[in-house]
């Protein structure tokens, strides 16, 4: 017997198991960064005193990196979408851009570390530091898991595009799900810690 | 058809034969990963026992040598085989670790999950195979790497297995192990979990409604739910503590922190209650982790040996529903004592009492069903009998701490652990033996021995309520927990401290009752009584009707299911049961 549900939908769930799953996961996610932005609300709210975040963090570099953020989940969804399109060389060039943009996100990321260092502001100096440093590295290594993910799609997991164009089209779908919601923790993160 | 010809049908997959490698170490099959993870967690099971063992002695004597044991443990732990109380700490913490995280969880949801929930569902593995195998390793990862703490530097974790802050980030480097392990373990759980969902959702057969799903396949959804859900929250507290002892950071260190007479180089502004928010916002659900598919098991056990239906099976479900929702909203009553506020306690104490009426309803189904019915008292029902007062004890004692006043006296006494060992070793352990004597025919094609199965369970039986019960006494006399003389220090315990010496006699006598079943497991696995149907124990839902053992892959032809869970002794049918897939 073969695992049934692997790409098309059951009837009676209108899903396949990747989808399930990876909303599943999801939703796993949503509680470990719940429990995060809880104790930022719990700290914050103990603290004496609390830092404006924009008095210790760049905005303007924060700003730029959500753009970069929101672009490559633009570009996520025409991967998808060109799949749906049969246009397999405009998906290497979209999925391509999605890697691109993360790296560079990444790379401004390290940029903003690097100037804190430099500053000598650790995560050990400030509660606020603290908090920056765990749930922003945190973020970041969902970040590198992307790059993983995508790389693999984009370079050596693209050959399933001959052999099973559908289930690769899902695979592709549950990887943007999953690059949304890390787009998604950054929208969250940029205000709480810069802004507010 | 369910004769012994479909026996053979065992060997039809010989034509894609994978290697040994493949089949036994990293395999894919839900059962194959569902016998590691229960002879794993089995091991870690007889670990931990050991180290309470070590520590029972400690209680009883204490000061003097451990006999013969002692010798082993080093003069960094035990000089002249004399305990220190820092070894007992990380017993302690050890123990509590081990029996959780490794051994009760990975059995009942790990190995008997793994097992026998595809196999109910009528499902040819668990939807994602691979994911199931990466769990597994994860999970042996991670204990692998709690084993090895107790050689770093100070030892093991030594601040208990809830490992309050602030104690946790002054502790030694066995800490830092400890949560390293517990990310592994958090990792396997979060992978199984999300891979036990997506099959009961998906991968049922054709048929099998939700309101047809045999009860223990309904434990291990909310269960799955539970870990989904609970864990991370542990994980982003494991995260916090990390960067709290490595990275230097104050999440749970407050300012102003004085350690023997010296003031802490810490940033400060932390808060201490923030990590036992999060720890038990997990740990709370896992108390529930850890006896739902317990009942789950007990009920497929009654149900068979009643030949009668379970009574009540949709409120049931509803229950067990209601039951995991809820168990999200009572993790602050384990804080009565931390200050945190009449408003929020009484909050908790009224949520906690609200849980515990839909597990007396489920409780309640169980003992009703036995009403009227002709009851075969087999190895496994004896444990499954024993299960429902054990866990009714383990229940009620509960009560008195679910209040917070009287929560006041008993709160870090021996009550508590007499307590909550009532819910987890004479009732959740029970459930999961009777489990295993229950599923074992169809694991091996092979019966248990029936006179040491009857000769394990009255043991374990007296000695579990020798151990277990004067640990309520002591409680009450007001004994504190977690001290490595057994509380011989104070006035007002010395009452009931003769007690210690009797808990561990009844300790080293459930230990050698533990070797009628360690010897009955090997031994029947070669030697038993062979079954001589797919069926032995003539039940009526979906595992049964796979060949023995099942092949990989499971069924011969796809089943299909007509029925409900428990047909049972219906009247007019041919016989006193009905399997799922019978057609009408």
């Amino acid at each position: 017997m073969e695992i049934p549900y692997t790409v098309e939908d059951r009837e009676d769930t209108g899903l396949n198991n990747v989808k399930l799953g990876i909303w599943l996961f999801l939703a796993s996610e949503v509680m470990l960064f719940g429990g995060l932005f809880s104790s930022y609300v719990l700290l914050r709210v103990g603290a004496e005193t609390w830092p404006v975040g924009a008095s210790i963090l760049s905005v303007p570099i924060a700003t730029f990196n959500t753009v970069v953020l929101i672009a490559s989940s633009v570009t996520m969804v025409m991967a998808w979408a060109s799949l749906k399109m049969n246009d397999f060389g405009k998906f290497k060039l979209y999925l391509g851009s999605t890697v691109g943009l993360a790296v560079l996100f990444l790379c401004v990321k390290a940029y903003e570390y690097a100037d804190k260092f430099s500053h000598d502001l650790y995560p050990a100096e400030s509660t606020f530091l603290a908090i920056y440093f765990t749930v922003t590295g945190l973020h970041a290594l969902h970040i590198v898991g992307g790059i993983v993910v995508n790389g693999y799609f984009v370079g050596p997991g693209s050959k399933m595009w001959k052999t099973a164009p559908e289930q690769f089209t899902n695979r592709i779908e549950a990887a943007g799900l999953y690059w949304h919601f890390v787009d998604l923790v950054w929208i969250f993160l940029f205000p709480v810690l810069y802004l507010l | 058809m369910d004769t012994v010809a479909t026996l053979d049908h065992s060997h039809a997959d010989h034509e894609h034969k994978a290697s040994w490698w493949r089949t036994y170490v990293f395999s894919v099959d839900h059962k194959v990963i569902g016998i590691q993870y229960a002879i794993t967690a089995l091991v870690f099971l007889l670990l931990g026992f050991i180290l309470m063992m070590i520590m029972r002695w400690q209680i009883a004597y204490p000061g003097q040598p451990i006999p013969w044991i002692g010798q082993f443990l080093g003069d960094a732990n035990a000089p002249g085989g004399i305990m220190l109380p820092e070894f007992y700490n990380q017993l302690g913490a050890m123990h509590g670790t081990i029996m959780v995280f490794l051994g009760v969880v990975p059995l009942a949801v790990g190995g008997f999950g793994n097992y026998v929930m595809p196999l109910q569902i009528g499902a040819p593995d668990m939807a994602f195979p691979r994911l199931n195998m990466a769990s597994y390793w994860s999970y042996f990862v991670g204990g692998v790497v709690m084993l090895l703490s107790f050689f770093a530097q100070g030892g093991a974790a030594n601040s208990g297995w809830t490992s309050y802050a602030p104690l946790s980030i002054i502790a030694t480097s066995g800490q830092t192990w400890w949560l390293f392990g517990m990310v592994f373990l958090i990792t396997s759980s979060l992978l199984g979990s999300v891979n036990f969902i997506v099959t009961i959702i998906q991968l049922r057969a054709p048929g099998l409604t939700f309101m047809r799903l045999p009860f223990f396949v309904w434990t291990q959804l909310v269960t799955g739910f539970l870990l989904l859900l609970a864990f991370p929250p542990l994980e982003s507290a494991a995260v916090l503590q990390l960067m709290d002892r490595l990275a230097g950071t104050s999440f749970f260190m407050p300012s102003g922190l004085v350690v023997s007479g010296e003031a802490l180089d810490v940033s400060g502004g932390g808060n201490p209650l923030l990590w036992q928010h999060l720890f038990w916002f997990l740990a709370h659900p896992e108390v529930y982790v850890l006896i739902l598919p317990a009942l789950g098991i007990t009920a497929e056990i009654i149900a068979n040996n009643t030949r009668k239906p379970l009574w009540g099976y949709r409120v049931m479900v509803y229950s067990l529903i209601f039951l995991g929702f809820m168990s999200f909203i009572v993790w602050a009553h384990h804080m009565f004592l931390t200050g945190m506020g009449t408003a929020i306690s009484a909050f908790f104490q009224t949520t906690t009492m609200i849980i515990s009426i839909p597990s007396v309803v489920i409780l309640s189904a169980l003992f009703i069903s036995l009403y009227g019915g002709s009851i075969r008292f087999t190895t496994p029902m004896l444990f499954a009998l024993a299960f429902m007062p054990m866990f009714g004890i383990g229940g009620l004692t509960g009560l008195p701490l679910a209040f917070s006043l009287p929560d006041l006296h008993l709160h870090d006494t021996y009550y508590v652990i007499g307590h909550f060992h009532y819910v987890v070793a004479p009732g959740t352990i029970f459930a999961l033996f009777g489990g295993i004597y229950y599923w074992f025919p169809k694991a091996t094609g092979r019966k248990m021995n029936d006179l040491l199965g009857r000769i394990h369970f009255w043991g374990t039986f007296v000695c579990m309520n020798g151990i277990f019960l004067p640990m309520l006494i002591q409680g009450l006399a007001g004994m504190n927990r977690r001290m490595y003389d057994g509380a011989a220090q104070y006035q007002h315990t010395q009452g009931v401290l003769v007690w210690n010496e009797t808990i561990f006699h009844f300790a080293v006598a459930m230990a050698v009752f533990q070797l009628f079943f360690i010897v009955n497991f090997f031994w029947s696995m070669k030697k038993g009584a062979k079954v001589t149907s797919d069926n032995p124990w003539k039940a009526t839902t979906l595992e049964w009707a796979t060949p023995t053992p099942p092949p990989h892959g499971n069924f011969v032809t796809p089943p299909e299911v007509h029925r409900g869970p428990y047909e049972y002794s219906v009247p007019g049918a041919v016989q006193d049961f009905t399997p799922q897939n019978e057609r009408r």
